[in-house]
């Protein structure tokens, strides 16, 4: 069933979109990101404009963290307090990227930035994640099961301006929290994703926090970092698809649910590892594109009509 | 060599004046409308030539039609290898090239028109696109223009349909042309080319109006008039239906 996108201006296969919201909602379930860093790709490949596709993702994620934070609101492991932290860094480093993407885009380079920005960070963060991920296990084979405590003291927390997290159980300065949300909120308007992917590592490794809080958490301030983000493109781009949009969060919204259900059987190490594995195959694909010479060297920018 | 002078100047003559050869043609629908579940929309153009004496033994007639979609500015840009990754380096901005672009014809395009009157008319398709100057600092500008051409053909954006058109008894013609399904809105300027002896000889102009319709033209005056209401209706219908999501399984669960 073809339908058509009044902004986007292009003509699409309902079902295609709604299978690829799908796909990325069962991986958002699973492994607990927005799933936004594979959707923006499978959004240009099959013929999305760039700044369309950026722009309806994040009313997407919007969908997808609401629904996601509502369970975990339920269960009690969202840290409002630090949400709030997170988010306040958040908002400036929305409206930073922005300007960024701006600046960036009279030059010419915005698919540049855009897949550096994907090869840098997907890259480090895959693998981190797979290594440590390998040596838990190989550490939890060892002990015969137990898994090593995490260490408690981390370096931030000899900074100033410190703050009690009831519920994370965390005393720490409000530095880092909000450098956290400032580099997350400029991803995010820059990568037209949530910012999960690199929030979650970031919560647990650099801010100590609980990981049974860590989701919840960065779901809640995602909700307005990518709010704010909507309106920005809504309002200064002209860039959101509300019918792809819809289509998008249909189906991400059903897969979300399934890949919840897959997550609860797996380990949480063999998650991890998954996650990992997926991440670096993304970089690793969009580090070729970079490297290899491609087959159409010219490429067509419209200015605004 | 008189002849050779004259033969022209009277087929010019004749062009200017009430043609001795007049085209008279339909379309089978002049306005398009993008709906929903739009998904291209096949035009046919069909007409006759209109004529008070009998048909001319010179050069044999042909017939060109051209649909143009509206024209807009386009900057190409051009990858090359910088310190081992392909980066976009050199731009050229093209100053008008229509949206879409179709020419059919009665034969191939060289046989039945003149670069002078492709110049005059601006029919064929490296014609139809307005390319003034490339910055200096790049040789090769017509490179670019050749660049966009063969990608917008590649999507059936531009298309170059020799032999499309037929003619009968040199006086009934028809073809048809098939407008992809990611148009964009505007009015397509139709023409209509007789042609003899590589001349244009009569010419005949007609719009089609493209435009969206019902609710893809809610949304899209919605989306540039207000804008800031239309990103809040989409916040709240994401959050509606991220809240509706998980109320439906919650229910479905217990």
């Amino acid at each position: 069933m073809q339908i058509y996108l009044p902004i986007a201006e292009v003509s699409v296969n309902a079902f295609l979109i709604l299978g690829l919201g799908g796909l990325v909602g069962v991986l958002s379930g699973m492994f607990g990101v927005g799933g936004g860093f594979l959707l923006t790709p499978l959004l240009f490949f099959i013929g999305i404009p760039p700044a369309v596709a950026v722009g309806t993702q994040s009313t997407q994620i919007v969908a997808s963290s609401v629904s996601g934070v509502m369970a975990h609101l339920k269960r009690k492991t969202v840290d409002l307090r630090m949400g709030l932290v997170l988010l306040s860094g958040g908002l400036v480093g929305s409206a930073l990227g922005v300007q960024v993407f701006a600046l960036m885009r009279t030059l010419g380079q915005v698919d540049l930035l855009v897949t550096l920005f994907y090869v840098v960070f997907l890259g480090i963060i895959g693998g981190l994640m797979f290594f440590e991920s390998l040596s838990s296990m190989r550490k939890a084979r060892r002990r015969g099961g137990v898994v090593a405590p995490r260490k408690k003291h981390l370096w931030v927390h000899t900074w100033p301006l410190k703050m009690k997290f009831r519920t994370s159980g965390l005393y720490i300065s409000v530095i880092p929290p909000i450098l956290v949300g400032l580099l997350v909120g400029i991803l995010a308007a820059i990568m037209g994703v949530g910012g999960g992917f690199i929030m979650l590592p970031a919560m647990i490794y650099i801010l100590g926090m609980p990981t049974k809080v860590v989701v919840g958490t960065s779901l809640f301030q995602i909700i307005f970092v990518a709010g704010f983000t909507t309106l920005m493109h809504a309002t200064t781009n002209y860039s959101v698809d509300l019918p792809l949009a819809i289509l998008l969060l249909v189906g991400s919204v059903i897969g979300a649910q399934l890949g919840t259900r897959i997550g609860v059987r797996m380990k949480a190490e063999q998650i991890r590892i998954a996650l990992a594995v997926l991440v670096l195959a993304v970089c690793f694909k969009l580090l070729l594109d970079l490297l290899i010479q491609p087959n159409e060297l010219y490429s067509i920018a419209s200015a605004a009509p | 060599m008189m002849r050779m002078v004259l033969i022209p100047l009277l087929l010019c003559l004749s062009a200017l004046s009430a043609a001795a050869e007049q085209v008279v043609a339909g379309l089978s629908q002049n306005r398009v409308s993008i709906t929903t579940n739009f998904d291209g929309s096949e035009i046919l153009i069909f007409g006759a030539v209109k004529r008070e004496s009998p048909v001319p033994d010179a050069a044999e007639l042909d017939v060109i039609v051209t649909i143009e979609g509206p024209k807009r500015q386009v900057t190409v840009r051009r990858k090359s290898r910088v310190a081992g990754i392909w980066i976009n380096t050199d731009a050229v901005e093209v100053d008008a090239a229509p949206s879409f672009y179709a020419v059919a014809t009665t034969d191939p395009l060289g046989d039945v028109l003149s670069s002078t009157e492709d110049l005059r008319h601006s029919i064929s398709i490296p014609r139809a696109i307005r390319s003034v100057g490339a910055p200096a600092t790049i040789a090769d500008s017509e490179t670019f223009t050749e660049a966009l051409i063969r990608i917008r053909e590649k999507d059936d954006l531009y298309q170059l349909l020799e032999g499309a058109i037929t003619l009968r008894e040199q006086t009934l013609f028809n073809t048809s042309v098939a407008l992809p399904a990611n148009l964009t809105e505007g009015n397509y300027r139709v023409r209509i080319f007789l042609t003899r002896d590589r001349g244009v000889i009569d010419a005949y102009e007609t719009v089609i109006g493209v435009r969206k319709a019902g609710l893809e033209r809610w949304l899209f005056s919605l989306a540039h008039e207000q804008p800031l209401i239309y990103g809040l209706l989409s916040l709240v219908i994401a959050v509606g239906a991220g809240w509706a999501a998980s109320a439906v399984f919650r229910i479905l669960r217990s």
